[in-house]
């Protein structure tokens, strides 16, 4: 079974509701919503012809900021390095200071990477969770097992709560953590330090003190070794517009 | 008769058999496991956030801090996907240094594995044999990148630098010196890839030596027959591989199935398991570990016939030489820049993964198109496992957890990252 033949297999399995893409390395990438999430799931585990005994991974992704730099790279200036930190990219605020998160659509994904045994073949299945402030998807424990701690995980570290999950507790962060670290308005140094106190005899929590910092700024660059297929669409158009008017 | 209330202990996280930082909440009936709950998270560093505030080369290092004992092999997980964002391939020379390492690292992770596994179940000779021959391939990872541990040797584009022609030493000390010290540098002679050959072809006997200690030994059967049987069924649903889905008898591994650097040429075999409990999975480790062998024996043969380039000559990714950068201004320029700002990586995501020693390393990139990751996550293989602890420590005794942990190959590094 060749690789649009699985896509087309795949396309009739899911319905209309899926998006089915294929990243620059091979790998078919399905977009669920929400609300199909769970039986896309099935789906993709019980269909003979994919066959998907194996949830390998499941994270959380928050699109915060995504495709946003911190230098900017179209112009020269004569301020040099300072325009460098100028950004408020993660990493460099602190608890107090935490930037409004703006309105984002589909801010938070869910990520699953599945594996079939039988086929030899991976998928990606992503869905985005439909409230931002509260983000929910359903939880896929059920249908597969390594599920569990993977959405505890996704919980702990971006607050994406996973309805119908038998034992959502955080896994990775301290006792009485609060916040979930992993978001992009988190800060990198986090809001509280631990130190054993001699006098009171007991580890106490403070303020963290450290300044945060970040050395390197996030750079974004145009490559036209790796031009993007929007740009490229555009050179086209530009090229045909110039062309057109021409031959008027 | 008295009534046996059920109660609650905690193992670790100051526990020498608990490899690590592991707290494990344990219900308990008399002597019986009611209920396991690991408590993680003790090792928690947050890497994959620090991966997305550091360009891409800068978070090499922390991978070789994720699984400790396994430390080229995430590496290699890492560096794949920044390759596959970028679209190169390393020289073929790099490749099969690549995949020399990837089963020295093997051969490393079980010995410690092995050791450990003996000593948690009272085996305490097997541990001082497994860590003799460990050294070796420390000795390698020294040899190669200068450092003992974590090697940060393999780089998006190839290898840090080619093998070294000399195996460095042994100096004499107090504690080697006089026929020791003979007996410790008689290999070291030559090159690095004598040395490897020199240790791997004795390494089959070694294995043996193992195998005679632990393999029929009474006790060690005692402890590990039937305890934490996993059925093929059950291992998929949890997310099981490496060795803890082969022990289960599903043949799968990643270096024949989905094959990556030089594997398609290599001539190896997978072992399986039959029954999937712990004894299996230790008769298919210890048979992995004469694999490895094998599969390191084929590569140093190839290694010595094929001199060639060890990192692409693509200086937008990889740093011009020290020579270079003496007369050459572009050279200059692209140095400072790499090691400043980095290099940006296509937009675009991606999934690489390696058969690690414990099972499918794996390493998730998204790319919007800076020079540092936007998503960073990696795949541990111990993640999963230790997640069915509570399914397969049901049931069984107390000392078997003992037992389950060492089958599990637990390290804490990846499960908490």
């Amino acid at each position: 079974m060749n690789a649009p033949d699985f896509q087309t297999r795949l396309a009739d399995a899911l319905g209309d509701s899926a998006t089915i893409s294929t990243d620059a390395h091979g790998l078919v990438t399905v977009e669920v919503p929400a609300k199909h999430w769970l039986d896309a799931a099935r789906t993709l585990r019980d269909d003979e012809n994919l066959a998907f005994e194996q949830l390998i991974d499941l994270c959380g992704v928050d699109y915060l900021g995504y495709g946003q730099d911190e230098w900017e790279t179209g112009d020269a200036t004569s301020e040099g390095f300072s325009r460098g930190v100028e950004g408020m990219g993660p990493g460099r605020f602190r608890w107090r200071e935490l930037p409004e998160a703006e309105e984002v659509e589909n801010r938070f994904a869910v990520v699953v990477h599945l594996l079939s045994l039988t086929h030899n073949r991976r998928l990606r299945l992503r869905t985005f969770a439909p409230d931002e402030g509260f983000p929910i998807v359903p939880s896929l424990v059920e249908t597969w097992s390594s599920a569990n701690w993977y959405e505890r995980e996704a919980f702990d570290l971006y607050g994406i709560v996973f309805e119908g999950h038998p034992d959502l507790r955080r896994l990775l962060t301290d006792y009485g953590f609060t916040g979930h670290p992993f978001r992009k308005d988190f800060p990198l140094i986090g809001n509280v330090t631990v130190r054993y106190d001699e006098e009171r005899g007991r580890v106490v929590y403070e303020p963290v003190e450290i300044e945060p910092r970040v050395l390197v700024p996030r750079v974004i660059r145009e490559d036209s070794r790796y031009k993007a297929d929007d740009i490229d669409q555009a050179a086209d158009d530009a090229a045909d517009e110039i062309a057109a008017e021409a031959s008027d | 008769m008295p009534e046996i209330r059920s109660y609650t202990m905690n193992f670790g996280p100051q526990h020498p058999a608990a490899h690590g930082v592991l707290r494990l909440v344990l219900e308990m009936d008399g002597e019986t496991v009611v209920r396991a709950d690991p408590h993680v998270g003790l090792l928690h560093r947050a890497t994959e956030k620090l991966a997305e505030t550091k360009p891409f080369n800068q978070s090499i290092g922390y991978m070789d801090r994720l699984d400790y004992v396994s430390m080229m092999c995430n590496e290699h997980a890492y560096v794949r996907a920044i390759e596959q964002l970028l679209g190169i391939e390393p020289p073929v020379r790099a490749q099969y240094i690549r995949t020399m390492f990837d089963e020295i690292t093997r051969l490393g992770n079980h010995l410690m594995w092995i050791g450990a596994n003996g000593l948690d179940l009272g085996a305490m000779t097997v541990f001082l044999y497994a860590f003799r021959e460990r050294e070796a391939t420390m000795d390698m990872y020294e040899a190669v990148s200068g450092a003992r541990m974590h090697a940060t040797y393999y780089r998006p584009g190839g290898v840090y630098r080619d093998l070294p022609d000399r195996m460095p030493q042994q100096k004499e000390s107090p504690w080697t010196k006089g026929k020791d010290l003979i007996r410790v540098n008689e290999w070291r002679e030559g090159s690095l890839l004598d040395f490897v050959e020199a240790f791997t072809k004795d390494f089959f006997t070694k294995v043996d030596e193992y195998e005679t200690l632990l393999t029929d030994n009474r006790i060690w059967k005692q402890r590990t027959v039937n305890i934490g049987v996993v059925s093929p069924e059950r291992a998929l649903q949890l997310g099981f591989t490496g060795a803890m889905l082969r022990g289960s008898g599903i043949e799968w591994d990643l270096r024949r199935k989905q094959p990556y650097a030089m594997y398609p040429e290599m001539d190896f075999d997978i072992p399986v398991g039959v029954n999937g409990d712990c004894y299996d999975r230790y008769l298919v480790r210890v048979e992995e570990m004469r694999q490895s062998a094998k599969i390191i024996l084929q590569c140093v043969d190839w290694l010595r016939a094929n001199p060639g380039h060890v990192m692409l000559k693509n200086f937008k990714v990889i740093p011009p030489t020290r020579e270079e950068m003496k007369d050459d201004m572009e050279a200059l320029i692209h140095h400072f820049k790499l090691f400043t700002e980095g290099y940006c990586v296509p937009k675009g995501e991606t999934y690489a993964a390696v058969e690690a020693p414990k099972g499918e390393f794996g390493c998730y990139l998204v790319s919007d198109g800076a020079n540092k990751p936007f998503r960073a996550h990696f795949r541990a293989p111990g993640f999963a496992h230790l997640s069915a602890m509570d399914e397969m420590a049901k049931g069984h005794m107390l000392s078997d957890v003992v037992a389950l942990i060492g089958t599990q190959d637990i390290v804490f590094g990846e499960v908490d990252r």
